[in-house]
């Protein structure tokens, strides 16, 4: 089945037998096709003795270390192809993702990425704010993964505005306005979750206090980017629910699990609170010690499988991420496939040594 | 106008010596304290192997082997053991000259220990002392227990040996850089443990003109195996302990542990499947294995992989141990290398085959296993690169001849007598 064809499937629609059925043809296509037109990835296949007649599931794919992506520029398609780069947001001195993309990829990510927040906004356009700044989407060739995200959901806008300015100042005016203007349609929000909660909720629980309010119930967040920062902060899941909607009456919440490695196959959280993989990527959570798979409730590193990658070898994905299967197929907010909780970035190592360390190598 | 000159001069050294306390109060001490540094500009240098000095390391050491807390920590133990009087006697025989000159220690001696290891620091100081100098330790920034039972031992023993007191100044401090100029700028030799980024770091600190350095870099070791010798050894238990100790117990980060293994000889693959059988078993029961460390593997060995044609990363069932077989050595392949369990693999057929890997100045230690004759061709071929050849398990033992520097000698000082 071609990809294509995958698309015209429900999201959340197959259940287990099906979908590994799908995906295996569809992941062993994509191995093939990287292995011809990636040198690097075909010496990575050669050097632990890769046969595809060994693969029989999903799970018995191999899995690159997303951080190879900052060391090695890998693409299967020729440069001129490429029309999009995407770099993954690294503070400064870090390096960097970059991820190539071309016109079949980078297209597929926003079919892909419409199915799937469809499936929990309905599928028309709405009003949308968008909690960041408009210079982050300033070079349309370059994109940061806070660029891409924006510009992503952007087309589930009908009329957008910038929440922030530049100085990460909130426009309250503007707002004022665009709420007024559209006070009985539903509103999408989207922003990145620190975000969120910095510049937009700290601001309107400042400016509550001075007598203005904003009326948000009729708004639909989508926020992703991890828990990290606020993990920091001390602000749990839940928290950051209830405060919301205290501050602004905001009902619809969903966090999304997703990385600028494998843009558009995003996994949306649902009414219950767990995280979902669609038919078009799957997780599998794996042991540290071996690799070898959790059972479900058990703590690994998260593996991220995605059916879209064509211009680089992204589809089979070892993350540094730390996550756990809840279940598979009987979510009861009723959509099929895996669900699963994400608890957070892997730890640094701390090793010995006569050398200090400064900073890690690859960091 | 040269009495408020001198007003001015008198003013300026108040505020400098102000400055100075204000340096001195801002270290942490953990043994000795300001007043001991300051007296270092006129405390005398001593000779090497001076026997108060031998006796008061004999007496630390015999401290050490009673504490019980000591004893958990074969570390310890270790340097309790090297730093013991018949030990040191031993190191007398080899290091004292019989020229007729007269050899002195040079003076102070500022030791900056790497931050992330608990040993070093003390070695560096017993090196320091045994050559006649007076020590400034700046110690690891990490707390170790090791630290703390060795201090406490050395506090010990110098209430019986008062007159060693200004000799010894154990200090702790932020990376400060005002702090580095203060130390570096008083010492006749700075020793900098801790690798090209630490030494970056001083470097920025000037000393005086006639002032040294021994500044240990970066450096990389290597393993070289021969497969027939290993296969006819009865004990190959130890073998595996002592090749553990070389490389995991450090992390294998130390710059005398192994990253690559050379193995020569007619029965490589018997001898490796023997040898890395038994390493795992003592892996998987001793090494603390942290999640992110088999990423860090992963990602390493297919950064190999992807450098360079059919690399093989060999099936080691988990993630404790990771195996990669090089085709050929080529230049560059130190930029592959890691740490936490992660060897590259080499089929040596002719011992030349690994002079582009030794004629490298970082590279350091060769663990060996085999007959000596073997490595000749090598070690005599012009090579910058290799500065200690010590069996297997044995790579982090310290000597008084240590990154390729004869300490003696470059912590002393030569008068040179001609009375004729």
């Amino acid at each position: 089945m071609n990809f294509e064809e995958i698309l015209q499937i429900s999201p959340y629609s197959l259940e287990k037998e099906e979908k590994e059925k799908i995906l295996t043809d569809r992941l062993m296509e994509l191995t093939e096709h990287h292995r011809k037109n990636c040198l690097e990835y075909a010496r990575i296949l050669e050097s632990i003795s890769y046969h595809k007649g060994n693969v029989k599931k999903c799970s018995d794919f191999p899995f690159l270390p997303v951080r190879l992506f900052k060391e090695l520029s890998l693409k299967s398609v020729l440069p001129e192809e490429v029309v999009k780069t995407m770099t993954s947001s690294g503070t400064s001195g870090q390096a960097v993702s970059k991820i190539y993309l071309d016109r079949t990829t980078s297209s597929n990510q926003q079919k892909t990425m419409v199915k799937i927040v469809s499936d929990f906004t309905g599928s028309s356009r709405m009003p949308m704010i968008i909690v960041d700044c408009p210079s982050v989407v300033k070079n349309r060739t370059m994109f940061s993964a806070r660029g891409a995200g924006i510009l992503g959901f952007s087309i589930f806008g009908s009329r957008k505005i910038y929440a922030l300015d530049d100085d990460m100042k909130l426009d309250v005016k503007g707002l004022m306005e665009f709420l007024e203007k559209y006070k009985d349609q539903r509103i999408l929000l989207f922003g990145f979750t620190f975000m969120v909660w910095q510049h937009f909720y700290k601001e309107l629980f400042r400016l509550r206090k001075e007598g203005i309010a904003f009326d948000l119930s009729n708004g639909v967040l989508i926020h992703g980017g991890g828990w990290k920062k606020l993990i920091s902060e001390a602000v749990s899941q839940e928290e950051f629910h209830t405060r919301l909607k205290e501050v602004c009456g905001l009902n619809y919440i969903h966090d999304y699990y997703g990385m600028v490695e494998q843009t558009g196959c995003i996994s949306m959280q649902c009414e219950y609170g767990h995280l979902h993989a669609s038919i078009f990527s799957d997780i599998i959570i794996r042991k540290p010690e071996d690799f070898s798979e959790c059972g479900i409730g058990e703590r690994g590193i998260i593996q991220v499988l995605s059916t879209i990658p064509e211009s680089y070898p992204g589809h089979s994905l070892l993350t540094e991420d730390e996550g756990a299967l809840l279940g598979e197929d009987d979510c009861p907010c009723g959509r099929k496939g895996k669900y699963f909780k994400v608890m957070g970035r892997l730890k640094n190592a701390e090793i010995r040594g006569c050398s200090d360390t400064y900073a890690e190598k690859f960091k | 106008m040269q009495k408020s000159g001198g007003a001015v001069i008198l003013m300026q050294k108040n505020s400098n010596s102000r400055k100075e306390q204000d340096i001195l109060d801002s270290m942490e001490y953990f043994v000795g304290d300001a007043e001991i540094i300051r007296n270092m500009a006129v405390t005398p240098t001593r000779i090497p192997f001076d026997d108060e000095i031998v006796n008061f390391l004999n007496d630390v050491s015999r401290t050490l082997l009673g504490m019980r807390e000591a004893r958990a920590y074969p570390d310890v133990v270790t340097l309790a053991f090297w730093m013991r009087k018949a030990s040191v006697l031993n190191l007398k025989k080899r290091f004292e000259k019989k020229d007729g000159d007269m050899h002195l220690g040079r003076g102070m001696v500022f030791h900056i220990a790497p931050s992330n290891v608990p040993m070093n620091y003390a070695y560096s100081l017993v090196s320091g002392l045994l050559t006649g100098n007076m020590n400034v330790v700046r110690l690891p920034s990490k707390d170790f227990d090791q630290v703390r039972i060795i201090n406490r031992a050395i506090e010990e023993s110098l209430s019986r040996f008062k007159h060693v007191k200004n000799y010894i100044c154990l200090v702790r401090y932020e990376r400060k850089r005002e702090i580095n100029d203060f130390l570096s700028a008083m010492s006749e030799v700075r020793m900098i443990w801790g690798g090209d980024r630490t030494i970056a770091e001083l470097r920025k600190s000037p000393l005086m003109p006639r002032a040294g350095e021994i500044a240990f870099a970066d450096r990389y070791s290597l393993a070289i195996i021969d497969s027939d010798v290993y296969l006819e050894l009865d004990d190959k238990q130890k073998v595996a302990e002592g090749f553990y100790n070389d490389t995991y117990l450090m992390d294998q980060n130390a710059c005398t542990s192994p990253y690559i293994v050379v193995w020569l000889g007619s029965r490589k693959e018997e001898a490796k499947k023997i040898f890395w059988e038994k390493l795992h078993r003592i892996v998987r029961e001793k090494y603390s294995f942290q999640p992110i460390m088999g990423i860090n593997k992963l990602t390493s060995s297919y950064l190999t992989a992807a450098a360079y044609p059919n690399v093989k990363i060999e099936d080691c069932q988990d993630n404790y141990l990771v195996r990669v077989k090089i085709p050929e050595i080529v230049d560059g392949l130190m930029n592959w290398k890691d740490h936490s369990g992660y060897f590259l693999e080499y089929d040596c057929g002719e011992i030349l085959e690994l002079r582009t890997l030794c004629n490298d100045t970082h590279c350091q230690t060769i663990g060996f296993l085999g007959e000596r004759e073997t490595l000749f061709p090598l070690l005599e071929s012009g090579i910058k690169g290799v500065d200690r050849v010590v069996p297997i398990g044995k790579t982090m033992d310290f000597d008084l001849i240590w990154d390729g520097y004869d300490l003696t000698e470059r912590l002393t000082r030569t008068i040179h007598l001609d009375f004729s």
